[in-house]
């Protein structure tokens, strides 16, 4: 008989810091420019070179701390972590061991919709390493610096996801915050936001922890789905068999769809860590804690938390729309020109998400103005168009970026309320549905709704349906 | 005129009034230097071209210009472990035989800034790990005394080439008594400055906690001088203190040390120390006493560890300084490898000698998973100690005198093969850097077979113009300056 097991996931995730400099030096921190040209004898590790702190690293780092609820340590201790890679110029790693930045916090999360909260252990600063280049067909590799230097927040939780629906739900909570604070630009494909899981399978009801694995190589929301679901299965596999899982490192390949071995328990590396002479430790005061809490934006959670009770929206409606900064601010753009925040909420979740989403777009850069949008909802307020001729051409708005009034006006989609026109339609209809007249008349009043339904079809879905529903009861009474 | 024997001020007073130009004084020193260094092998790089370029232009400029800077047309040589733009800076290794640093340390571009000429890099024990020169992977440099003895080192090669008028004056480091050890043994005066008073930049790192820059001169005023200029805050070493710098000559206005209270720490007089360096260190003492210091004795009880706790936190920020050294960017990559790991071990197995290996290894074991509570952490704790020591003393006390090594200079070869015997004779030395406090070095007498011997002058922190008042005093009141060393 088979056990069933309970996944204990931790995430360590990598996310570079959106600073002008670079974390111990004055180079640029710009990607993808040509090779080694981002550096400078600092970065490239040269003799007698120092390093010096970057001072909006650290306010990056604490503010970070702050949303993510954690304690902002005063004392700060940098330390060496020594090993030997081409793309790590000194030989070690200027990083924080026994005394990161910050420490306990928390993020929450939804996951399925139902609150969960992830404890956070630590975030510390850290400097990137380079890039290893592979040439297929050198015998050689080529080593490109440009990275080399550029400041890190190393954000560790406690192992407290047990899916990869919860990893997901972290992350992209993780990601939001970190975008909202703009410290992170929050791209995993071009590696700004880097994550590596250690995955442990336990008999569910077990208290202890079973043997970890750490996941590297995810660049992906989806590869850390897959990722994850693939090792879940290989591990149960192995358990199911008897059989016991080894403490590995395991790089995810997204081609093959497996993960495979990197380097076991015996090859790990002993880094040995010590305080780094060349920097003096660094002081927080209380007072830059402070000053720099004032500079905190609203968060997903709080803004989450706000449109529910101030603009009276659903959880659900609250959450999607805080996801990201950008669109949050475009609804309450919306918002403070119209009103009406779950009309609001309707449109920008479904007409304006659809198309955002379909071109890949920021709403910050949406084609379709929070203007022109609340143009548009204005048309449909005052029965210019209908809800359906509106929807139906927000597409059109969304691609030609043309003032609604404009497309409405070229289409003559302009609904339809006179009354001569509709009591011809009316008229109409009614000559040409006798049986359904006599049921009316017969006492069957549902058969309204046929007679409405008949005319709008007749109008191509421009008559005003209100002003129908007045004028047929009015025929159909006399 | 023989320029070559002037001191520092006194070619600076030729130059002012145009007595001499600078194309002159370059000319003189490379001149001197071609007859000695064969002998002495003072030099790594000889910067000719550059410093004749240098000079020409020095002299251009003073055709119409009345300013004076501090060290202009200075001809100066710099130990090959700090970095000069576009001039070779090997550190005595293979490894960096052919580096030529892109940038200048901060301690050369405020030389520069006050027109010093750059003469040339020189010897030193590779990566400053020795003391005696004999560890350079280009040969030892010769004690210009007794070519038969070490100059002393790490900055053996400073210290010989200021004693044997190759240059003027010279800078060095002094990581565990790299500047004062080598002057005791010429017979010069070194200083080395408080840990975080004189910039790292550009200085390649030994062990950075207690690494530091210092002037090696023909006389203490000469040593106040280049302080001036080498001094103070530096935004690129975060470990540079940002505490005003003094002007360090007017430390030099009073001949005596009259109200200030000199401590003679028993420890340092006891078994080991030669009789007759004890006995010139002694009459320095009476000397101090006749020119107003009222003479006390001292204890610094944790002077017996101050060995073994240097050589565990040296090596193991060694262990991590030198892993840059990899073959992959710059310097030594062995042509014999075939994949990664043997161009790592390789280029390290090529480039370094055996000391600086030694270091390496020892560095490595004390950082590990399951040592460091033992060997590191406990280091640091006697350090700690250590500086307490030093902090209760100079409650009692305003300098502390002291011999700067057990013995004179020794002769070449004699300890190259006990390196635990070489790592004595820095006995003295040692625990001033592990407090990170001043101390300065200079002549107070000669053995019978005519070695100078070293007298050293410990002060608080930042207290580096108490310590060269009192060297001043010291120095004008004896004739020890005047001796000079012939070289046959």
């Amino acid at each position: 008989m088979n056990v069933a097991y309970e996944a204990v996931i931790g995430l360590e995730v990598h996310a570079q810091l959106r600073t002008q400099a670079k974390m111990f030096c004055a180079c640029g921190t710009t990607f993808g420019l040509s090779a080694n040209t981002q550096t400078c004898p600092i970065c490239l590790g040269m003799p007698g070179i120092l390093p010096v702190i970057n001072r909006q690293a650290v306010e990056m780092a604490i503010r970070t701390g702050l949303a993510l609820s954690c304690t902002i340590r005063s004392q700060n201790r940098f330390a060496r972590k020594n090993y030997f890679y081409p793309d790590l110029p000194k030989g070690y790693q200027i990083s924080q061991y026994e005394a990161p930045i910050c420490e306990h916090g928390w993020v929450e999360t939804y996951v399925n919709r139902v609150p969960k909260r992830i404890q956070i252990r630590r975030a510390h600063l850290e400097e990137d390493a380079g890039k290893n280049i592979h040439v297929s067909g050198s015998s050689h590799s080529r080593v490109d610096l440009n990275r080399a230097g550029i400041p890190l927040l190393e954000i560790v939780t406690e192992p407290d996801m047990r899916s990869a629906d919860e990893v997901v739900a972290y992350l992209k909570s993780l990601r939001d915050i970190l975008m909202y604070l703009e410290v992170c630009d929050g791209n995993m494909e071009e590696g700004s936001l880097r994550c590596e899981p250690n995955l442990s399978l336990r008999p569910v009801g077990q208290q202890g922890l079973g043997t970890k694995v750490e996941l590297k190589n995810i660049n992906s929301f989806k590869f850390v789905r897959e990722a994850l679901e693939y090792e879940i299965k290989r591990q149960t596999k192995v358990l199911d068999e008897g059989r016991s899982v080894q403490q590995e490192t395991r790089l995810w390949d997204a081609e093959k769809g497996v993960t495979v071995t990197m380097r076991s328990k015996e090859d790990a590396h002993d880094y040995r860590y010590f305080p780094d002479p060349d920097l003096v430790p660094l002081h927080i005061a209380q007072d830059w804690v402070e000053e720099l809490r004032k500079t905190m934006p609203e968060l997903p959670s709080a803004r989450q938390k706000r449109f529910v009770t101030e603009h009276g929206l659903p959880d659900y409606d609250a959450g999607v729309l805080t996801s990201s900064k950008p669109l949050a601010d475009y609804f309450e753009h919306c918002v403070k020109l119209f009103g009406q925040p779950k009309t609001v909420s309707n449109w920008v979740m479904g007409e304006l998400l659809r198309e955002l989403k379909n071109t890949g777009t920021s709403a910050a850069n949406s084609p379709v103005s929070p203007e022109r949008l609340v143009s548009l909802l204005r048309l449909v307020e005052d029965r210019t168009v209908s809800l359906k001729v509106a929807r139906e051409i927000f597409p059109e708005l969304y691609a030609s970026g043309k003032a609604p009034e404009h497309i409405v006006k070229e289409g003559g989609l302009t609904q339809v309320s006179d009354e001569a026109s509709l009591e011809k339609m009316i008229d109409d209809v009614l000559a040409k549905n006798p049986a359904q007249l006599a049921q009316y008349r017969g006492g069957k009043e549902e058969v309204l709704g046929f007679f409405v339904g008949q005319v709008m079809k007749a109008s191509g879905g421009k008559a005003n349906p209100g002003k129908v529903n007045e004028l047929l009861k009015k025929k159909l009474a006399g | 005129m023989v320029l070559h024997k002037l001191t520092l001020r006194e070619l600076q007073d030729k130059l002012t009034q145009g007595e001499v130009s600078a194309r002159e004084i370059v000319h003189a020193y490379y001149l001197r230097i071609s007859q000695v260094e064969p002998k002495i092998k003072a030099y790594i790089t000889q910067a000719v071209d550059s410093a004749r370029a240098q000079a020409e232009a020095l002299d251009q400029k003073l055709k119409n210009w009345r300013r004076t800077m501090p060290l202009m047309g200075m001809p100066l040589a710099i130990k090959d472990n700090i970095c000069t733009e576009g001039v070779l800076t090997t550190c005595a290794s293979r490894m960096l035989g052919t580096f030529v640093p892109p940038y200048d340390a901060t301690v050369i571009a405020r030389l520069r800034g006050q027109g010093y000429l750059l003469l040339g890099k020189t010897n030193l024990d590779e990566f400053a790990m020795g003391s005696s020169t004999e560890n350079s992977a280009f040969g030892p440099s010769r004690n210009p005394w007794n070519l038969g003895y070490v100059p002393g080192g790490s900055s053996g090669g400073s210290a010989a080439a200021v004693a044997a008028d190759e240059c003027v004056a010279a800078l060095g480091s002094d990581t565990g008594g790299s500047i004062r050890q080598p002057a005791a043994c010429c017979g010069v005066v070194g200083l080395k400055p408080t840990y975080g008073r004189v910039s790292r930049y550009g200085l390649v790192a030994f062990a950075s906690s207690l690494d530091q820059i210092g002037p090696i001169t023909k006389d203490v005023a000469d040593a106040a001088v280049l302080l001036n200029v080498i001094a103070g805050h530096d935004p690129q070493d975060s470990t540079s203190a940002d505490v005003s710098v003094p002007d360090y000559t007017r430390a030099l206005k009073k001949k005596d040390v009259k109200k200030l209270k000199i401590g003679v720490p028993r420890e340092y007089f006891a078994e080991g120390l030669d009789p007759e360096v004890e006995q010139a260190v002694r009459a320095a003492l009476d000397q101090l006493n006749e020119l107003g210091g009222e003479i006390i004795d001292v204890s610094l009880p944790m002077t017996g560890v101050a060995i073994a706790t240097y050589y565990v936190i040296a090596t193991a920020e060694a262990s991590s300084n030198l892993a840059r050294y990899d073959g992959v960017k710059y310097g030594l990559r062995s042509k014999q490898a075939k994949d990664l790991l043997e161009m790592y071990m390789k280029t390290r197995q090529e480039g370094f000698g055996p000391e600086v290996k030694r270091r390496i290894m020892l560095g490595t074991y004390t950082l590990s998973a399951g040592y460091y509570e033992a060997y590191y952490g406990k280091a640091q704790a006697v350090r700690t100690l250590i500086r307490r020591d030093f902090d209760a003393a100079f409650q009692e006390v305003d300098l502390i005198v002291t011999p700067v090594m057990p013995t004179p200079a020794f002769k070449l070869g004699e300890k190259i093969e006990d390196p635990l015997q070489m790592y004595l004779s820095d006995i003295y030395t040692i625990s001033v850097n592990l407090a990170g406090i001043p101390a300065i070095s200079l002549p107070c007498g000669f053995s019978k077979v005519g070695l100078p011997i070293g007298l050293q002058i410990l002060g608080r922190p930042f207290q580096e113009e108490t310590v060269l008042r009192a060297a001043y005093a010291y120095e004008q009141a004896t004739n020890w300056r005047t001796r000079r060393p012939t070289i046959r």
